[in-house]
């Protein structure tokens, strides 16, 4: 015989209203503090035998329904509630309410639990059971080694409720409700004066609610960036500027390698002078030169005394033994003078190509010069250099680096902006942190660029 | 191992000690509230009927409290004006005895901490350290005893009201100054979540398995 044994199973209670006599279910057991009819909006003491009314309050008939049924069943992080109470929460900001909407959980064995939803944005929340560092001006706090930013401070009313609350809920009473943040989670005081109730909130998606409690249809898409809502780009700021580093440290090392190891070699120069006003024939082919080592560049130079003149050269390097042809044609001309702004000059005496991947083989060039007849002789030098190291391919790579990370920290900046602008502050505040800096930089920029459109 | 045992001197039933160091008990039978002398069973009261309660735990609950199991052999059930709450009288497998809170399913381990110097009043806000840790007073409530169960390590039968001081801790501590007795008594402690009590002999309630 065991002393006392199993005490007779609580069950769920269904009462009376004394005010309008519409049937109440009371599901948190002997938890519940108060209990609200909702056919005639009276709020009734659960903990009286009798149901005294405490207060009754005015609203319209289907007012506010909440998104979860009360009774709904749902599991959260792995545990069951029964959705057992709901109420409306209005802050006014320059005279403007704005509204929420809470939903008060219940499990027999873990306690209570909590659902906020403001604009299609939901947070699943319990009480702290420790007091949680606020710094000394307010402006941020710790808890379990983590630092939340404070958010805003409102004074919240209750203006609707529905179902049992273990609390005394009344309608139009309001207390004090201070925010502070560090996404995903938000730290919430409650409270008047020094007695303060501490919880914690965690962002969770309408999806994984509508997934909990089985709901028909869609979440409603939440509006704008909410206060404690995870920045999808945040997290990947960080990675990518990681990513960004190494990428860069590895290209510069793979711009070393190749100016260390590239031959550079000159391997054919040579004069020669175009007379525009000769006949005939004005190609000719060049002497044989080898190009040794791996398959690679070749630059090819050409350097013109030209005097506001111009010459076309069309070139073909021709392998040797192959035959196989790289054709191309550069034009050099320099021209220069005085206008009423001085002296201006256009173009350039010298002119390189670059010819990439040529195997290695011996190789001459045909050159065809053309230019205008009353040009006379223009004198021309070709230089031929192999293994050429190239430093527009690390231009390209920076920039294919710096173009999406750039574009990954705007909107990340872009988003903390949305996010800070609905706090008291308006603004991010400054925590000394690179993206907070930037931040605020980007902000104050954004700030002037707004005062000189005024 | 055979338990101590006595007969109640009410009514005759056989009361069976959990804990050598229960002081008092009640009779599951009549109700009679029973101290332990030298010898015998003396019947100082009565219990009134017990209010609802929505405790998961109850008489015979067993857990895991760090390294030691326990079994929750006695109650006092508070009540205050919003409701009322529970402190389980556990007994420790090393023979101690502690305190399993459960407010509305809120749940705070304690252990009597004696030797310690306590504030003669308190306020919400104030800050006391005991052990290195330092405490900040969270609520102060007015109580009364409403009723109590099974076996205490204490005489509770002639008080009544009480004012209890609730303390926390930035790191989840928890410590609670019983201005009940005269000099006040100190428990400290932590809060703690139901699944890592790993309770057995839970009641059932109703739609939940």
């Amino acid at each position: 015989m065991t002393v006392g044994g199993p005490t007779p199973a609580p069950q769920v209670k269904s009462l009376n209203c004394p005010g309008c006599g519409a049937s109440l279910t009371v599901r948190s057991f002997g938890h519940a503090v108060t209990v609200v009819c909702a056919s005639c909006h009276a709020i009734l003491d659960a903990q009286d035998p009798r149901l005294k009314v405490l207060e009754k309050f005015q609203a319209a008939e289907g007012e506010d329904p909440p998104r979860i049924a009360l009774g709904s069943r749902g599991v959260i992080r792995g545990t069951a509630y029964d959705v057992i109470g709901f109420e409306r929460r209005t802050i006014r900001v320059d005279g403007v309410p704005y509204s929420w909407h809470e939903y008060v959980l219940f499990n027999p064995f873990k306690g209570f639990r909590y659902l906020t939803e403001y604009n299609g944005h939901w947070n699943d929340g319990s009480i702290l059971r420790s007091v949680p560092d606020v710094s000394p001006g307010g402006s941020s706090l710790r808890y379990l080694g983590e630092t939340y930013k404070q958010f805003q401070t409102a004074n919240a009313a209750t203006t609707f409720v529905l179902g049992e609350f273990p609390w005394r809920v009344r309608v139009g009473e309001s207390v004090t409700v201070s925010d502070y943040i560090s996404p995903p989670r938000v730290i919430s005081s409650e409270g008047t004066g020094k007695e303060l109730t501490w919880s914690m909130g965690e962002y969770i998606s309408g999806r994984d609610i509508w997934k909990a409690f089985q709901l028909e249809g869609e979440p409603p898409a939440p509006i704008g960036v909410y206060e404690n809502q995870p920045s999808p780009l945040r997290a990947d700021v960080k990675t990518v500027w990681a990513f960004v580093g190494v990428f860069l440290g590895l290209l510069v090392l793979l711009l070393v390698g190749v100016y260390s190891l590239a031959r550079d070699e000159q391997v054919f120069e040579e004069s020669y002078e175009f007379n525009t006003n000769a006949q005939g024939e004005a190609s000719f082919v060049t002497d044989t030169f080898e190009l040794k080592g791996h398959t690679s560049d070749v630059e090819l130079t050409t350097r013109a005394q030209l005097d506001n003149e111009w010459i076309y050269l069309n070139y073909a390097l021709i392998n040797q033994d192959t035959g196989h042809a790289y054709d191309f044609g550069r034009e050099v001309s320099y021209y220069h003078g005085y206008d009423e702004d001085g002296a201006w000059s256009e173009g350039s005496t010298q002119n390189s190509v670059t010819v990439p991947s040529v195997p290695p083989g011996n190789y001459y060039l045909r050159i065809e010069p053309e230019s205008d007849p009353k040009h006379g002789t223009i004198p021309y030098t070709v230089t031929v250099r192999r293994d050429v190291p190239q430093a527009g391919f690390f231009g390209l790579g920076v920039l294919a680096l710096l173009f999406p990370a750039g574009l990954l920290t705007w909107r990340s900046l872009n988003f903390e902006h949305l996010r800070w602008a609905e706090s008291d502050y308006g603004a991010a505040p400054d925590d000394g942190s690179l993206l907070s800096t930037v931040e605020n930089a980007v902000d104050s920029l954004k700030g002037s660029i707004a005062g000189d459109d005024q | 191992m055979t338990q101590p045992s006595a007969n109640c001197p009410n009514c005759g039933a056989k009361i069976t000690f959990r804990w050598s160091g229960c002081v008092q008990t009640v009779c599951q039978y009549c109700k009679s509230i029973l101290v332990r002398t030298d010898l015998d069973l003396e019947k100082v009261g009565q219990v009134a009927d017990l209010p609802p309660n929505s405790s998961p735990i109850q008489m015979g609950t067993e857990g895991v409290y760090g390294s030691h199991a326990f079994v929750a052999t006695g109650r006092i059930i508070y009540e205050y004006d919003q409701g009322n709450w529970n402190e389980w009288h556990l007994r420790m497998n090393d023979g101690t005895s502690g305190w399993l809170s459960d407010a509305q399913d809120n749940y705070a381990i304690t252990f009597q901490a004696p030797g310690r110097n306590l504030p003669k009043e308190c306020h919400i806000g104030q800050e006391c350290t005991w052990d290195k840790q330092t405490y900040t007073v969270s609520t102060i409530t007015q109580a009364h005893y409403r009723g109590v169960e099974g076996e205490l390590p204490f005489q509770y039968w002639d008080k009544s009201d009480v004012v209890l001081v609730d303390l926390m801790s930035h790191t989840g501590k928890f410590a609670t100054i019983d201005y009940g007795d005269d000099p006040p008594i100190l428990y400290l402690g932590e809060a703690v979540e139901f699944e890592n009590l790993k309770l057995k002999n839970l009641r059932s309630f109703e739609g939940w398995s």
